[in-house]
């Protein structure tokens, strides 16, 4: 029958859904939680490590075991989504998780007869594994099969197609919760022109207003109340109401994160954007985020059926849904007899109300009477009975301590209390301390540390009238009114108290699991063997039992987990301590914080101006940073090795164009450069005359080397600095750091110029041939314009400073114009280069023509503890300066050491073995286990003008093993190297002054 | 994220547009060479690491591009005054703390 549970002309339209391929129908309004139990199903999992079957717990985003995946289409499943939380629509696909073949039948359930094996500290006895012969057995055999057992849901497989947006919003006073206490400090702060955000996690605001039936307020049924404050808050522009939005943390100066979920109550594909990411800058908060119903803990208290009790009520009232026909309830707590109370007004039959409280308030007790209750009172619930649904509960009364013989009613249902814990999170999270009330036994936000308040019930006050007065005190003080706000009157709701922790009175020949965290399985014996197995504190507890480290972070078990921990240990429970409540909330899904950072916009590429023109030349890209670099230009047929082979020849025979305009550049100008450079840069750069390039080689103050690059002197007071690559923004800060909090007396400014200027690399002994036709403005012959020398001019009528330098040991020039130009100076260079058939060649060859040469790549052969010694760069260091940054730190002790690693060259003994970067040096080709290496490779190649592998490596006292045979070891056994000069091709260095 | 007030901007800006650069007021000896190999490693490397009040450079990477003071709490994180490179590092009023 369709909707046996639901009360008589429900409100909203049917809407048919489909959980575990079973159709269903439910209404208009519902959640899938809601939509279920109309019809009588409460089974929708299993648990975590026991795979035991579980119901529905709660009625809100606490739910800790009603985890469903949503199928919205490709892309667009979502696991361990809380059914409670979950709104239905037309069509909606759910399954339940954690289960195999099917949730009524599911063989995972060995897991349960095995429990015994699985208790605290199971992961870490058993995951550790016995060391030498257990290691396989467990990481091959084991540990597969309890991971494919233990778990929550699947991740999903495809691509999210969903779009995710994040807003950025500022306001006077955010208000985090939408419940009386939420809405009446909105209303106050709304009306006195405040800008207001009001955030609640729900599709309706209104709270525990929403089922609340009988309270009248200020005259009139609360629901109505509640409709007057709602349309009086969406009346005001300076209001935003934020449905389905939670707020998940409380960070840094009212920094408040929430998450709004836009898409999901609707088909898949209805809206542009699935969530909001909202980042709010408040200048006060007001907490008002509720209180969560605590689970009693007593064995077999997960059988499905067995529920919070004010779920129930909820259910009832705001949803016209029956969690039962014949309902036991189990409180510690005044709140379940009204309960009781709706559920037999609506005729549902109640068994019995079983108190733990030896002594219950009188006014209850009168309410229970004259309602016809049974009431036991000193009562405990011994256990239950049921498979995949509750179908007994055992109630004993106890007697000093002692507890009776059970008396075991027949139900469907076991409604609990075990009172009610303050919603503490955001206070804690916002760093205030949250400080134990011995009273009323709860955790209360403390002094706040932020401009925050809470209000209502997460800061202990559960009668409606109480909540009510205390939003509007908050939302008035938040508003900055002196005032008090006038006061409302609130009938036919008298407050509830009462409240148990840990675990019930039991009987030990009626033992069964009794849980207290649902959604990790952990038992209330798990955390007694964790106390006796000799954890102490409750964050090593938590650990090592695992519980409130679930999805749901303990919301509804930490107290008691917390209770009973102290009670073993003899302490009370803020002896004991307390976890941290951690952001988020609840789960927030990745997308949402990613928002528009995929895919193409995760991160900015960077192109050059002649990227087009590489582009159509074929050529292969590679990342270098942010940009984008050609690797090599393969000709039709070629592969990498072929087309670098080519470049790296036809460089060395005639010319090779290459676009270095990714180089860093940084234009230091002013009367004190000179100096400052001097300082920034070991090399000694005073006596540079304007018109001459030095190469610089910069240290950090540790000494090591941090960058290099070519310092070009334009005029007495103007330098044209490169830095590499990668390194341009680091020199710069580096730069920029000394000149502002160190050397404030000199008289210099900084210029990024990266992106102004284009460079057009031209190398290799025809390159003064293709370039002297373009240039105007000054000589290029060999004499008038000699290695490391910089002038200015034009190239093809382009402003242009022309650099006589080389990275490739050939004659070269980098020729660097204006960016807008880059594109139509390179096509002039390259259509003069062609007639000298000249290459382009990408970063592929220039790496492989520099490493011949044994030029250095900062990044490559250095890793931040390498210094100019270690690579052969003395020559680099103006010794008769005072000071550099940097030179100090090269006379400490260990700089000096002997067996530094130093840059030497190796040869294999089998020419076309090429090593592998990174591989380790070792002086025996079958070392000691234990043995250091003596140095590692940096750069390995082929190397086409030679004819074999070259490689450089920084090797222990490398300088004095030329000569010497080392070994390479790899795993297909050690390759035998020779130690040689790092510089391989043309020694004297002949070829650049060509 | 953090609020933080560039004392050259004289605004609030969030805290991704700056970089921090670690302690403040550790000067760079005026003549390194002079420095025995103790006082240079004090110099490179110990910091104060302080629980509470910490004078720290920030710069304004993606403002100004300005280094600056800041004394943060490193408890809380609250960052209790900013103030520019060079100044003496002050004492803050008590209802500051």
């Amino acid at each position: 029958m369709k909707e046996a549970f639901r009360l008589p002309s429900p409100a909203g339209r049917p809407i048919r859904f489909v959980f575990d391929g079973v159709a269903y129908q439910g209404r208009e309004g519902d959640t899938l939680a809601t939509a279920l139990l109309a019809n009588g199903v409460h089974l929708v999992g299993r648990s975590y490590k026991y795979h035991r079957p579980r119901g529905i717990l709660s009625a809100g985003p606490e739910e800790p075991n009603a985890l469903v995946a949503v199928h919205r289409g490709p892309g667009r499943m979502t696991p361990n989504l809380r059914a409670t939380q979950v709104e239905l629509y037309e069509g909606l696909e759910a399954t339940s998780q954690n289960r195999w073949p099917s949730l009524a039948l599911d063989v995972g359930v060995v897991n349960d007869l095995a429990s015994r094996f699985f208790s605290a500290g199971f992961y870490y006895k058993t995951f550790m594994g016995p060391k030498a012969a257990g290691t396989a057995l467990w990481t091959k055999v084991f540990e597969p099969i309890v991971r494919q057992a233990a778990g929550l849901g699947e991740r999903p497989h495809d691509p999210d197609p969903d779009r995710y947006a994040q807003f950025h919003a500022h306001c006077d006073v955010l208000v985090c919760g939408g419940g009386p206490a939420g809405i009446a400090a909105a209303l106050v702060a709304g009306r006195a022109g405040k800008d207001v955000i009001l955030c609640d996690e729900q599709a309706a605001f209104g709270g525990s207003l929403l089922h609340e039936t009988t309270a009248l307020i200020d005259g009139k049924p609360a629901r109505d109340w509640l409709a007057d404050a709602l349309s009086d808050l969406a009346g005001r522009t300076n209001v935003r109401l934020l449905a389905r939005t939670q707020a998940f943390g409380y960070y840094a100066q009212n920094f408040v994160a929430l998450s709004e979920r836009v898409a999901d109550h609707r088909p898949a594909g209805s809206s542009a954007v699935r969530e909001r990411l909202w980042q709010v800058r408040a200048n006060k908060v007001v907490i008002a985020t509720g209180a969560i119903e605590r689970p009693l803990v007593f064995p077999g208290n997960d059988r499905p059926g067995v529920m919070l009790a004010e779920a129930a009520r909820c259910y009832l009232n705001r949803y016209g849904v029956k969690v039962g026909a014949r309902v036991v309830i189990a409180t510690a707590h005044d709140s379940a007899y009204r309960v009781a109370r709706d559920l037999m007004a609506a005729g549902v039959d109640v068994a019995a109300i079983a108190d733990c409280r030896a002594v219950v308030p009188e006014s209850v007790l009168e309410m229970a009477q004259a309602a016809g209750l049974r009431v036991i009172r000193a009562a405990t619930v011994a256990g239950t009975r049921g498979r995949l649904r509750i179908t007994a509960a055992g109630l004993s009364s106890v007697v000093d301590g002692v507890v009776a013989s059970p008396e075991w009613i027949a139900c469907d249902c076991l409604l609990m209390s075990g009172g009610w814990t303050p919603s503490v999170h955001l206070h804690s999270q916002s760093r205030g301390k949250v400080v134990w009330n011995d009273d009323r036994q709860m955790y209360l936000p403390g002094v706040p540390v932020q401009d925050e308040q809470s209000a209502g019930a997460c800061r202990g006050l559960f009668g409606l009238g109480d909540v009510l007065m205390d939003g509007l005190s908050a939302g008035a003080r938040a508003a900055g009114l002196s005032g008090q706000p006038r006061p409302v009157t609130v009938c036919g709701d008298s407050g509830t108290e009462g409240g148990i922790l840990g675990r019930l009175p039991w009987r030990h020949d009626l033992a069964g699991p009794s849980f207290v965290d649902f959604q990790n399985d952990v038992k209330a014996d798990d955390i007694d063997l964790a106390v006796q197995e000799g954890m102490r504190s409750i964050e090593h507890i938590k650990r090592y039992t695992t519980t409130g480290m679930a999805t749901d972070q303990g919301k509804t078990s930490n107290l008691n987990a917390l209770a009973i921990a102290a009670g073993r240990l003899g302490k009370t429970i803020p002896e004991v301590g307390l976890t941290t409540f951690r952001q988020p909330y609840t789960p927030v899904t990745f997308g949402a914080f990613a928002g528009a950072s995929r895919g193409e916009l995760f991160d900015p590429v960077r192109k050059t101006p002649i990227h087009r023109w590489a582009s159509e030349y074929g050529a292969v890209f590679e990342d270098v940073g942010l940009w984008k670099r050609a690797r090599y230009f393969p000709r039709p047929g070629e592969d990498m090795h072929a087309a670098v082979d080519r470049e790296c020849r036809q460089a060395r025979l005639s010319a090779g164009l290459f676009d270095a305009s990714t180089l860093g550049k940084i234009e230091v100008v002013g009367p004190d450069a000179a100096r400052f450079l001097e300082r920034m840069y070991t090399n000694s750069l005073a006596k540079l005359e304007p018109g001459r390039c030095r190469y610089g080689l910069m240290l950090n103050e540790a000494g090591f080397v941090m960058d290099d690059g070519i310092i070009a002197r334009l005029a007495a007071d103007r330098f044209h600095v490169t830095t590499t690559t990668g390194g341009a923004a680091r020199v710069l800060n580096h730069m920029e750091d000394y000149l502002q909090t160190e050397f404030t007396d000199l008289r210099v400014w900084l210029t990024s110029t990266t992106e102004q200027w284009a460079v057009i690399a031209v190398q290799g002994p025809r390159a003064r041939d293709i370039l002297q036709p373009l240039v105007e403005g000054f000589d290029i012959a060999r004499q008038a314009m000699p290695h490391m020398s910089v002038r200015e001019g034009t190239v093809c009528g382009i402003p242009a400073r022309v650099m006589r330098v080389s990275f490739t040991g050939e004659l070269g020039y980098e020729i660097n114009v204006p960016a807008d130009f880059g594109r139509a100076v390179w096509d002039a260079v390259w259509a003069a280069g062609r007639s000298h058939d000249a290459v382009a060649y990408g970063t592929e060859a220039m790496h492989v023509l520099r490493a011949e040469k044994g030029y250095i790549i900062v990044g490559q052969e250095t890793d931040g503890t390498v210094t100019p010694d270690d690579l052969g760069l003395t020559w680099a260091i103006g010794k008769a300066k005072p000071d550099f940054v940097g030179k100090r730190s090269l006379v400490r002790p260990d700089m000096l050491a002997r067996d530094r690693k130093q840059l030497v060259g190796l040869l294999t003994d089998t020419p076309g073995t090429v090593l592998e970067e990174g591989a380790q040096i070792t002086a025996p080709a079958h070392p000691k286990i234990g043995d250091a290496a003596l140095g590692f490779v940096t750069s390995s190649y082929t190397s086409p003008v030679l004819g074999r592998s070259i490689a450089l490596a920084l090797v222990a006292a490398g300088r004095s093993r030329k000569g010497e045979r080392l070994h390479v070891p790899m795993p297909g056994g050690a390759l035998a190297v020779t130690v040689v000069d790092p510089v391989f091709f043309d020694p004297e260095g002949d070829r650049v002054h060509g | 994220m953090l609020l933080i007030h560039c004392p050259y901007c004289q605004m609030d800006r969030p805290e991704t547009e700056f970089r921090n650069g670690g302690e403040a007021h550790v000067a760079r000896p005026a003549d390194p060479m002079a420095a025995s190999d103790d006082e240079w490693a004090g110099f490179l490397y110990y910091r104060s690491n302080p629980r509470g009040l910490h004078a720290e450079r920030w710069r304004h990477t993606h403002g100004c591009g300005r280094f600056f003071n800041c004394l943060r709490d490193t408890v809380s994180d609250r960052i209790v005054t900013t103030y520019k490179a060079g100044t003496m590092r002050p004492v803050p009023a008590p209802e500051a703390l």
